[in-house]
C-alpha cells in the first residue's frame, strides 16, 4: 500500500535517518496530548506517513519541531473526531472537566511553598491533567526539551506567546502539585 | 522591572533563554523582591523535580515495527534496551528517547543531538563572551576595581562571586594586569580579570564548573576577536582579545604556567 513516491530508496533512507530517531519524542507528545495509548500510536503512525509524504518539501525548521507540528495537526483531527464534529481546537480548550484549578492567590509564606517530591507517575498524571494549550507548551519544554524558538516553530505561535503559556502552565502545575500535597489521609 | 514582568521572565531565566542583559535585570529585581525570589526558588525546584522524574514515554516496539514496515528497506536489527544505559546521563533525559532505536539511528541521533546541544550552548556562551568583551570596551565599563596589584584585585572578588578567580600579575611577561570586573555570562555572575598588551585589552573570564577535568585550550575567532577557552581545576576560562591568536595563546600559556607554579609552590 505504500504510495509511489515511497520508492526512492535514498530519500526513504534519509527520512529514516532523520525522523525515526525522534519516534519516542513524538510518541511522548502524543501520549500527553491524547491521553490514550492506542490513539497515540495511531496518531504517531499517521504523523510519520504524513511526514514522509511531505519530506520533499521539508526545508526546516529542525526535524523535531517539524514532526511535532505535524503530530499536532494529526491530534487536532483526533480531537475533532472525538468531539464528533463540534470543535475543541488545541488552541482553545480541551475537556473542561480535566481543567486544573487556575492560579491560586499566593498568600503562603516561602516555607509553606516548598514542593514535596512526587513520584514520576504522580507528576505525569498532574501534567496530563493540564489544560491546553498550556499542557503542550509545558511538555515540549520540560519533557521534550525544546527551546522556546523550537516550541514557537512547532506550535506556530510567537515566542512571547510561548513564554506566557509556559508561565501559566507552570503556575497551574504548581497549584495542582500543592493541592495534591495536602494529605487527604 | 515590575513583578508582573519578572513573573514571566523568571521562567526564561530558569530555562537559560535570557540574554545577559535581561538576565541581569531579572536578577536585580529578584535580589530586591522577596516575593519574586520565592517564586523563582519554587519554580526552580519544580523544574528540577520534573527533570529528575522520567516523564517520557517509550514508543512500543510494535509501533516502531509498524512504522518501520511502512518504509521500504528494513533497518539493521534493533539494539537491546540495556545498551541505552551506557549513554550516561546527559542534560536531563534528552537522550533516553533514542534508546530503543536501531543501532544506526540511535547512534546517529545521539551523536547529532550531542553535537547540536554542545554547539548551541557553547556557541551561545561564546557569543555572550564576545558581547561582554565589547561592553567592557565602552568608556568606563572596563574595570570595577582598578589595580595593577594582584593582591588588591584578587580580594576584591571575595564575596562578590562564588569562586575566587586566580589573579596573576603577568607584567613581567608582557601582559599588564589592569584590574577586575563583575560580568554576566550565561545568566550568571562571572569574574573578569583585565589585562593589557600594548593598546589591546584582554578580558579573562573565569567561572566555576562542576567538571574538574582539565580541558586543553581551543582557540576560535568570532566577529574578529580571538577567544582562547580552557578548563582546569573546576574553573572555565575564556580569554578574549583583538590581539593575534599567537599572542593570545602566549598569554594563555603564561597564565596557565603561572597558575601551575602558584598552586604547586
Amino acid at each position: 500500500m505504500p504510495p509511489s513516491n515511497f520508492d526512492d530508496p535514498d530519500r526513504t533512507r534519509r527520512f529514516r535517518d532523520q525522523a525515526l530517531p525522534y519516534l519516542d519524542d513524538v510518541y511522548t507528545l502524543a501520549r500527553y496530548l491524547l491521553r490514550d495509548a492506542s490513539d497515540a500510536e495511531d496518531a504517531v503512525q499517521e504523523c510519520y506517513l504524513r511526514a514522509l509524504k511531505h519530506f520533499d518539501g521539508y526545508r526546516g525548521p529542525a526535524m523535531k519541531p517539524w514532526l511535532f507540528a505535524i503530530l499536532r495537526n494529526v491530534c487536532h483531527a483526533e480531537y475533532a473526531r472525538r468531539a464528533n464534529a463540534a470543535v475543541p481546537s488545541l488552541d482553545d480548550l480541551p475537556e473542561p472537566a480535566q481543567q486544573t484549578p487556575l492560579w491560586r492567590e499566593e498568600q503562603q509564606t516561602p516555607e509553606a511553598e516548598i514542593l514535596r517530591e512526587r513520584d514520576a507517575a504522580t507528576i505525569r498524571r498532574l501534567v496530563e491533567a493540564l489544560a491546553e494549550p498550556f499542557k503542550e507548551t509545558f511538555v515540549l519544554r520540560e519533557i521534550n526539551n525544546l527551546s522556546y524558538r523550537e516550541i514557537a516553530d512547532a506550535v506556530g505561535a510567537p515566542v512571547g506567546t510561548v513564554m506566557s503559556r509556559l508561565a501559566r502552565a507552570r503556575a497551574m502545575l504548581r497549584s495542582a502539585w500543592m493541592a495534591e500535597q495536602e494529605p487527604p489521609k | 522591572m515590575t513583578c508582573d514582568e519578572a513573573e514571566i521572565l523568571l521562567h526564561a531565566l530558569i530555562d537559560g533563554e535570557l540574554d545577559a542583559g535581561h538576565a541581569r535585570e531579572v536578577e536585580a529585581h529578584i535580589a530586591g523582591c522577596a516575593a519574586c525570589a520565592a517564586e523563582l526558588a519554587a519554580y526552580r525546584k519544580m523544574t528540577q523535580e520534573v527533570a529528575k522524574a522520567d516523564l517520557r514515554y517509550t514508543a512500543p516496539p510494535a509501533l516502531r515495527m509498524k512504522i518501520d514496515a511502512s518504509l521500504p528497506k528494513p533497518l539493521p536489527k534493533p539494539i537491546p534496551r540495556s545498551m541505552s544505559n551506557a549513554q550516561g546521563q546527559s542534560r536531563r533525559s534528552i537522550l533516553q528517547g533514542f534508546a530503543m532505536g536501531s543501532a544506526l539511528s540511535a547512534l546517529a541521533a545521539t551523536g547529532l543531538v550531542a553535537v547540536v546541544l554542545r554547539a548551541d550552548d557553547e556557541q551561545r556562551i561564546m557569543s555572550e563572551v564576545v558581547s561582554a568583551h565589547l561592553r567592557s570596551l565602552q568608556a568606563g565599563h572596563l574595570t570595577d576595581v582598578v589595580s595593577t596589584d594582584q593582591h588588591t584585585v584578587k580580594p576584591w572578588f571575595n564575596g562578590r562571586l562564588d569562586v575566587s578567580p586566580p589573579v596573576i600579575d603577568l607584567t613581567s611577561k608582557g601582559f599588564t594586569l589592569v584590574g577586575g570586573r563583575l560580568d554576566y555570562i550565561d545568566a550568571r555572575a562571572i569574574g573578569a580579570v583585565v589585562y593589557r598588551r600594548r593598546q589591546h585589552v584582554i578580558n579573562l573570564f573565569v567561572s566555576q564548573t562542576t567538571n574538574m577535568e582539565k580541558r586543553p585550550a581551543k582557540t576560535e575567532t568570532i566577529q574578529g576577536f580571538n577567544i582562547r577557552r580552557w578548563s582546569d581545576r573546576g574553573l572555565n576560562y575564556w580569554a578574549i582579545s583583538d590581539i593575534g591568536a599567537d599572542e593570545l595563546n602566549e598569554f594563555g600559556d603564561k597564565f596557565e604556567a603561572a597558575v601551575q607554579t602558584n598552586t604547586e609552590g
